[in-house]
């Protein structure tokens, strides 16, 4: 650690695997129901529990995103953050709106609205408190003599997500524009500028862990998010297929969306060229591990299995089945949660001091997690073909086939205790770091 | 080889371009000619129930358009579905079930009562019907069982 604002970072860190815990809770809530055991449906009902689910993935990983670019940010301009109190206060804003949402979608306050469940006044709030993250990050930025590459493209995703989260907001008469725009918002976030943030963090640490040159490091990190934007923009149209717009996005999104895997691709073969080309081994192996293990996963997930249902001749079987939650969870692993695990497990050591590198419990906890993700994915993938197959192809009645695929579910929520027991061996370890502290300044220098 | 400054080029230049063609393909695709979004029969009734199925978060359980939590049925061409299996009664059955003030669990998976008033059921039913209506390029045929095909033969 160069700068001690950057122990604001921690907090964000710490209130990401909170919320990670509380994710996973809510989706052994939603697993057991699928297989009938829904005791707790007065109380949590799958909707809610479904909610709660998503919401707070997004949140974790946000909180994720705002604590790597308080970490990296301070770092790469050269200088203290502006303001760390206004980031505390930030913190703890992001923090009520969160938990203010998650209470309310107990007693029926949401929009209904696929991932953008937040009812519309908390909205504002997300609105003023992503407003004042920018604030901080941007000024830090500005006010430094350095821009580099890593932290523009860090930024500039920042900056898009907070403006491409107005369009959801827009309010529609029609189920089809609602649904339409929706997508600008969850599409362009997952496929589009979540990828510019994945791209910065990604670079800032192959930069600190392989001590290749920035210069090929930056240069590779361009074309790749290039090669995002260029498939992912027009990729969107693979949303609006069958929802009741026009035939032509069945060509234009058939075809950009097929191009998607290609950045995917790059961004996984960069990664481990990169390892390759390295000279320098930075000990803490636990942070490679999850570093490199994120371009890969990220591929098999977002890239392949997104390509598996793309194609609208395909698609039109797989829409609205759960071969979409297949891909979505592999998708969302590789690409935004093991990349937020990559930097924590690289900053926390040097926040702390504890320079706990590579323990066995980190290990573990990376390979059962993993392990434990792609039993899930696998089981949501033979449900969702056996429900496409009996449900579209053969004509069964939905509940009948949800009959049929309930076993899977069993297989589903044993593949989660393992990625449970994974994810909790993380915050052990990340526990046994301790506090952060100004002492790790003087360890570094 | 290709130098960083040409790699930035080609970030920057493909960003703007394609953004510009989904600007412009979102334009064609909602004017007039172009439109299939049915919004031309839209009337009170529907937009009020699309708002009573977005207060109670029915996305969060069923699919409508093919989006939403795959853990109760789709409710695309609902009406007509039930129609074939309720003698074409379906618009009634759905209104039952969304004013009943207890339990409804078809096959064991519970659905929140929401005990409706009789104008509430009335709007989501004419919600669903114009949903119906729209040209899903394809979906709504295969949207299970075939209700189209069954009423069609």
């Amino acid at each position: 650690m160069k700068y001690k604002s950057q122990k604001v970072a921690y907090w964000f860190f710490a209130l990401s695997m909170l919320l990670l815990v509380l994710q996973i809770t809510y989706g052994f809530i939603m697993g057991f129901a699928r297989i009938g055991f829904d005791n707790l449906h007065e109380f949590i009902p799958f909707n809610t529990a479904r909610a709660v689910h998503t919401n707070l993935l997004v949140v974790w990983l946000l909180s994720g995103f705002m604590g790597a670019a308080y970490y990296i940010i301070p770092e790469e301009a050269q200088r203290e953050l502006v303001n760390v109190k206004l980031a505390y206060v930030q913190l703890i804003s992001l923090a009520v709106v969160g938990v203010v949402a998650v209470v309310g979608f107990h007693f029926n306050i949401w929009e209904g609205r696929k991932f953008l469940e937040i009812p519309r006044p908390l909205d504002y709030l997300v609105v003023v408190n992503v407003l004042l993250f920018l604030g901080l990050i941007l000024t830090t930025l500005f006010k430094s003599k350095r821009r580099t590459t890593t932290a523009l493209v860090l930024s500039m995703g920042l900056l898009f997500a907070a403006l491409l989260y107005l369009p959801g907001m827009l309010p529609f008469d029609s189920q089809v524009t609602d649904s339409f725009f929706r997508w600008w918002v969850v599409h362009l976030w997952v496929e589009g500028v979540w990828e510019l943030i994945m791209g910065g963090i990604l670079s800032f640490l192959l930069i600190k862990l392989t001590g290749v040159d920035r210069e090929v490091i930056e240069k590779w990190l361009y074309v790749i998010v290039g090669l995002t934007f260029l498939s992912g923009v027009l990729g969107t149209g693979h949303h609006y297929y069958y929802i009741g717009v026009n035939k032509i996005w069945l060509v234009v999104g058939g075809i950009f969306s097929a191009l998607e895997p290609l950045a995917f691709l790059a961004m996984a073969l960069f990664a481990v060229n990169m390892y390759r080309k390295g000279e320098k081994k930075h000990p803490n192996k636990l942070a490679l591990y999850w570093t490199l293990g994120s371009a890969i996963v990220s591929f098999v997930g977002a890239g392949l299995l997104g390509f598996a249902h793309t194609l609208p001749q395909t698609n039109l079987y797989t829409h609205g089945t759960l071969v979409t939650a297949m891909h979505g969870h592999l998708a969302f692993w590789g690409a935004y949660a093991m990349i937020v695990l990559a930097i924590i497990s690289y900053a926390l050591p040097n926040m702390t001091g504890r320079k706990l590198y590579d323990s066995a419990t980190g290990r573990m906890a990376f390979w059962l997690a993993n392990i434990g993700m792609i039993g899930m994915t696998v089981a949501f993938g033979v449900a969702g073909v056996a429900q496409v197959y009996l449900e579209r192809k053969f004509g069964m009645d939905f509940m009948q086939v949800q009959k049929e695929i309930s076993i899977h579910f069993v297989v589903l929520i044993l593949c989660a205790t393992m990625f449970t027991t994974g994810i909790g061996l993380y915050i052990i370890d990340f526990y046994k770091h301790g506090k952060p502290t100004d002492e790790a300044l003087e360890i570094n220098e | 080889m290709l130098s960083k400054k040409q790699a930035r080029a080609f970030f920057l230049g493909g960003t703007l371009v394609t953004f510009l063609i989904f600007i412009g393909l979102t334009v064609y695709s909602l004017s007039e000619g172009a439109d299939q979004t049915n919004h031309e029969n839209l009337t009170a009734e529907v937009v009020r129930g699309k708002e009573i199925w977005e207060s109670n978060n029915c996305m969060g359980c069923h699919t409508i358009l093919g989006e939403g939590a795959y853990y109760a049925p789709e409710l695309t061409k609902v009406v007509d579905r039930l129609n074939v299996r309720y003698d074409g009664n379906g618009e009634e059955v759905i209104k039952s079930i969304l004013m009943s003030k207890g339990p409804w669990q078809p096959n064991g998976r519970k659905m929140v009562a929401y005990g409706m008033t009789e104008q509430e059921a009335s709007d989501v039913v004419a919600f669903f019907k114009w949903i119906g209506k729209i040209d899903l390029n394809g979906f709504d045929r295969i949207v299970s069982p075939l209700a189209k095909d069954k009423i069609n033969n």
